[in-house]
């Protein structure tokens, strides 16, 4: 019966992004071209590669709120890498940013499986720390466009099947995510961490490792994004993506990943960003005001958890009915 | 007939604050080292005024922490609050019915934090004051989009400025305020209750303390501090803006947590969150005179947090596991 | 009284000792178990059946003695190593992952993989799942989430889970305590089916139902000992009975009897949904009503819905003849209705602090000066109650979780009678608790109904509930089954009322 409730919520979801959309299309024709759905997709392909590796932590019952300076320190050793080295091959600097983003999740991952830091706790001070090395590497300066060598912001320019690259790259790691969360074993053990830890202790599952990888994955797809962000916005600044971490786990709450911990699908995820990522773009184009969009965002965010709890509720009272004492 | 442990010399220095005491001495020394402009009364005093604003939300954080709840709405409540006190007053509300203003905003939304936290239990506080926190400063920019609002009546000022004889206001206001708040942990009843629910909240449910009830008090306080804050910020800034007191929250909690709160509920004093005020305070107000950058501070901080964190789960508390 | 008959068993425990700090868990245990038969493993509330568990399972290491494995010496270092040698347990509350479907609840830790790309065989496992459930007769839909099952449905999964690790050992902890008539012979018919493949099977129930219906074998542990085993149609009730409890059972049991006074509290229809219905008591001062019944019968929930923590959505309750309304417990407590709470560790005690604080708490506020706590009267206050109770700890600031269980329960019992309350709810008064602290606990029982308390006391010790209860109510399955005069109180008709299978239509399986 949780599946139903489940597979309703999804539903729920999907006709709540249909609604939108189709209120949006009547509002302003150009939503739904092809032009602007490409824009949306390539503007929302940060946040959803983020949202993955978020998903991993809420469903070991843990948080992450590391990730936007993870994400500006390591977009910021790539650009500044890359202003030094003008030749530097923008393979490189992806991997120079996906190689900080690790070392940073695995800072959080030790803390949070070895040292028993609270989740919230650990990202919290590791942002500090993480931000503060930011200004210090950049010593306070932005890298601009100008200082970039055209390939490196070639990485969020270029296309391929004229489909933009960011959006490639959030596409395939969907699916390498999907894989490893339905078809590996690694990745089933998230899950069972997540949904009782003392029970995964006693089928022999490594808890602590578990942990470990999940925070320092985390890490690995922050420094990815990172290199990403700076290359499409061409500045890297040392508050470079504050306050991000915020819309992504929005975007996983939204996608009903549950902050309980146990529960979450790829598909959900992938809602959730789109809904995100279709306020965004469609607020604009219907003329509300920039200024309005936080707020909605959130109220559509507390809305969806209090949805959430009251569809589970009454799956839980429908069950006692059922007992039919 | 002691309720405590009997006094013994070694546990009364083995506790946390002596820590945060000893890091808090040799920040100074180190300062004092670094700076010949740091050791010097006027500037020492005029300091706190810099860094006691946000003090007013640590206070009742500490209740929070030790519910084993959190906030991290608080930030955002400061700049509502904030800016519906400048547009009012700008709308021709009396500066003192603005200042009340003020604080009946922060106090509404601290409500509904509680109130949508004991009413969705299923939902942990962080999913709700992270919903709240958007939405607040949502409104915020709603009301005030990219503007500033500001031209106060100069009195005004004086809150964030004024000395009452040589003592700045909001020094005496916040010695008042973390009296009250001590009291309240410490002394009374209510305080009991908050660390029985922190430490076993079904034990305390079992025990007739109505768990819900304080819960929905302590974040409404919350909202009425962050509302203090607003007014203390607001002064000193003479304007305010949609993203004002933007990281407060983070540099709030961190206090609280280095001054030895478990955010596992049920441990802590208030002593100790208020030693790490002066100790985060000093630090910066040090780091600023000899031309440290700050982010250098969020690197110190952070730092200090984890340690924090990390000492007790090591060793500090023999009984933790 | 143990003659080896077949030459080998499939497990046998020799000399058992296990200590925790403080208390003897295990002391000299036997334990031998035949290839292929149900052995019923009996005894009081902390007889030690659940360490001795634990120490098969690998929870826990013995400190002393052998446990030998089909004959030979082995050590069980963890839960896992505990399965790779074949043993497999179910436990009343099962241990599952919620989130997960009941095929990845079967498999978890040996799932099926393609042997070339490592990718895990949902196929075939969901296939598998299917076969071994059937094997058991019930057809759940292997890719259900386990949140979404019943209690009953989601041990069948654990069973099949034992099947599918080639488990040669079951151990079942009191599998039949949750579930109604009609489940536990669901349970019964597939442990038969378990044994008939070979399987030996360990099962741990306070029913006597469940060991006749089941069991050739019963071994009974009391106060951390091992006391025998028998053949069950070789021992009579009553002497099964006198092993568990070690001792007449009146004697036990204070003699003086309070008067019965007026009328303190009434019940009619209350009523929650899924939980119980048509609840009608009536409780007079002085008088101890037991409430009993098996385990997952409402019990609890009756009580816990008296005091206001699960607020009834029916029925009226009365307290000395006016109607009253109860919330939460502190609309209770003002009533003068206590509740000591069945769980101590969990609801009655904030462990880390000492026996004063723990006590004062539901009363704190009487000690509210004009300015701050008056701490030496609460200290002199409270001080007496642990005296009166007669804690045994170094002082009133000695850490709760430190106590022993009798102890434990006395300092709730005096952090109850702190409230001054009329009614008094127990639950499970004495459950894990020693003889010596048991007799003092059911001292304070009766001392209090002499001096006019109303108590109500749910047990599921039968001699408990005759020894102490003036009246008996006996719920089943969410109703009261049977009211019973103390004089006309067997334990026979208690049983009968608490199990009997035609009392009302049962709701038919779901699966």
């Amino acid at each position: 019966m949780a599946d139903t409730t489940r597979s309703f919520r999804d539903a729920g979801l999907l006709g709540f992004i249909i609604a939108l959309s189709v209120l949006v299309q009547i509002l302003n024709p150009s939503f739904l071209s092809l032009e602007n759905l490409a824009d949306m997709a390539k503007n929302t392909a940060i946040l959803s590669i983020l949202s993955v590796g978020m998903m991993l932590v809420i469903i070991t019952r843990g948080i992450d709120l590391s990730i936007g300076a993870t994400l500006a320190l390591s977009g910021m050793v790539a650009a500044s890498t890359v202003a030094m080295w003008r030749d530097t091959h923008p393979l490189v600097a992806i991997t120079l940013g996906i190689g900080i983003g690790l070392a940073c999740g695995s800072i959080v991952g030790v803390l949070v499986a070895r040292g028993k830091v609270l989740p919230i706790i650990a990202s919290l001070g590791l942002m500090n720390i993480f931000r503060g090395i930011t200004f210090l590497v950049s010593d306070g300066k932005w890298i601009s466009a100008n200082q970039m060598p055209a390939s490196f912001k070639g990485i969020a320019l270029s296309s391929f099947l004229g489909i933009n690259a960011l959006i490639w790259i959030a596409l395939i790691i969907y699916l390498l995510a999907w894989w490893f969360l339905t078809w590996n074993r690694m990745g089933r053990q998230i899950y069972a961490v997540g949904s009782n830890p003392e029970s995964a202790r006693v089928s022999g599952i490594n808890i602590e490792r578990t942990l470990y990888w999940v925070y320092t994955l985390m890490g690995g797809l922050s420094g990815l994004a990172g290199v990403l962000w700076v290359s499409k916005f061409a500045s890297a600044q040392g508050d470079t993506a504050m306050g991000f971490e915020l819309s992504v786990i929005a975007a996983c709450v939204l996608g009903g990943v549950s902050i309980a911990g146990g529960s979450g699908k790829i598909s959900g995820i992938l809602m959730g960003t789109l809904l995100l990522g279709i306020l965004n773009n469609a607020m604009p184009l219907v003329n509300v005001s920039p200024f309005w969009q936080t707020f909605i965002q959130g109220l559509i965010i507390l809305i969806a958890v209090i949805i959430n709890a009251l569809v589970k509720r009454r799956a839980v009272r429908r069950t006692m009915q059922k007992r039919n004492i | 007939m002691e309720l405590q442990q009997p006094f013994s010399l070694k546990r009364f220095f083995l506790q946390w604050e002596w820590m945060l005491v000893l890091i808090f001495v040799a920040v100074n020394v180190i300062n004092m080292n670094l700076s010949p402009y740091y050791l010097d009364a006027e500037g020492l005093r005029d300091a706190t005024m810099s860094f006691l604003d946000k003090a007013f939300i640590v206070l009742p954080m500490v209740f929070i922490i030790i519910l084993g709840d959190i906030d991290i709405s608080v930030a955002s409540i400061v700049a509502l609050a904030s800016v519906v006190m400048a547009v009012s007053f700008q709308a021709g509300v009396p500066m003192a019915a603005a200042m009340v203003i003020c604080l009946l905003v922060g106090t509404a939304c601290g409500f509904v934090n509680g109130w949508l936290i004991v009413r969705f239990k299923e939902l942990s506080s962080v999913i709700v004051t992270l919903a709240t926190m958007i939405i607040f400063r949502g409104i915020a920019y709603i009301i005030l989009e990219d503007q500033s609002a500001g031209k106060f009546p100069a009195w005004f000022k004086f809150l964030g400025w004024g000395y009452i004889g040589e003592v700045p206001f909001m020094l005496i206001m916040f010695v008042l305020a973390v009296l009250f708040f001590s009291w309240a942990l410490h002394k009374t009843a209510f305080g009991r209750r908050v660390y029985s629910m922190g430490n076993n909240v079904t034990a305390a449910r079992f025990s007739g303390i109505n768990v819900d009830g304080i819960r929905i008090l302590i974040f409404t306080v919350a909202g009425l501090m962050s509302g203090v804050t607003a007014l203390f910020l607001t002064s000193r800034m003479g304007s305010t803006r949609p993203n004002v007191a933007t990281g407060y929250e983070l540099e709030v909690i961190t206090m609280v947590v280095l001054g030895g709160v478990s955010t596992s509920g049920g441990k802590g004093r208030m002593i100790g969150a208020v030693i790490a005020v002066f100790l985060i305070g000093y630090l910066r107000y040090g780091l600023g005179l000899i031309n440290i950058p700050a982010q250098i501070l969020l690197i110190v901080i952070g730092s200090l947090l984890v340690a924090a964190v990390l000492v007790p789960n090591f060793k500090w508390s023999p009984r933790a596991r | 009284m143990q003659s080896a008959e077949g030459p080998k068993f499939v497990l046998e425990l020799k000399g058992i000792h296990k200590r925790f700090p403080g208390v003897r868990a295990l002391q000299d245990v036997h334990f031998q178990l035949r290839p292929g038969e149900i052995h019923a493993l009996m005894g009081e509330n902390g007889a030690g059946k659940s360490t001795f568990i634990k120490i098969i399972t690998g929870v826990h290491q013995p400190d002393e003695g052998e446990i030998l494995l089909n004959g030979e010496p082995v050590s069980i270092h963890n839960p896992k190593d505990s399965q790779h040698r074949g043993i497999a347990a179910i436990y009343q509350h099962v241990t599952c992952y919620p989130d997960l479907s009941v095929t990845e609840n079967i498999f978890i830790g040996h799932e099926t993989v393609s042997p070339l790309t490592r990718a895990i065989q949902w196929k075939s496992m969901h296939e598998e799942a299917r076969k071994l459930l059937a094997e058991l007769g019930s057809d759940i839909d292997p890719r259900t989430e386990m949140g979404a099952l019943s209690v009953a449905q989601q041990q069948i999964v654990e069973i099949a889970k034992a099947l599918s690790t080639k488990a040669r050992i079951v151990i079942m902890d009191e599998p039949t305590a949750a579930l109604t008539k009609r489940e536990s012979e669901e349970l019964y018919r597939i442990t038969l089916k378990l044994r008939d493949s070979g399987v030996s099977v360990i099962f741990i129930s306070h029913r006597f139902e469940d060991m006749y219906r089941l069991a050739s074998r019963v071994t009974v542990f009391r106060d951390s000992q091992y006391i025998g085993s028998w053949d069950v149609d070789k021992i009579t009730n009553d002497d099964l009975i006198m092993a568990m409890v070690g001792r007449e059972i009146t004697q036990l049991f204070p003699e003086k009897r309070a008067e019965i006074g007026a009328e303190l509290l009434r019940v009619e229809n209350l009523g929650k949904v899924g939980l119980f219905s048509g609840i009608n008591l009536t409780l007079h001062q002085g008088e101890i009503l037991g409430l009993t019944g098996l385990v997952g019968a409402g019990r609890s929930e009756v009580c816990q819905s008296i005091f206001g923590i699960l607020p009834a959505d029916a029925g009226t309750i009365y307290l000395k003849g006016q109607p009253v309304r109860i919330n939460r417990p502190s609309d209770a407590i003002a009533l003068g209705i206590g509740y000591l709470p069945e769980d101590r560790q969990k609801q009655g005690l904030v462990l880390s602090w000492g026996i004063g604080k723990n006590i004062s708490l539901p009363m704190i506020d009487e000690f509210a000066g004009t300015w701050w706590l008056d701490e030496k009267k609460e200290g002199s206050v409270v001080r007496d109650l642990a005296d009166f109770v007669k804690v045994k700890a170094g002082g009133i600031e000695t850490e709760a979780g430190t106590l022993s269980g009798g102890n434990q329960q006395k300092v709730i019992v005096a952090k109850l009678l702190g409230t001054k309350p009329k009614v008094i709810i127990i639950d499970e008064p004495t459950k894990g608790v020693d003889v010596g602290a048991k007799a003092a606990i059911h001292e304070i029982m009766g001392e209090l109904a002499s001096q006019g308390f109303g108590i109500i006391m749910v047990s599921s010790e039968m001699p408990e509930v005759l020894g102490m209860s003036d009246r008996i109510a006996v719920m089943r399955e969410g109703r009261i089954s049977a009211i019973l005069d103390r004089d006309e109180a067997t334990q026979e008709k208690i049983l009968e009322a608490a199990m009997a299978a035609n009392y009302h239509a049962q709701e038919p399986l779901r699966g």
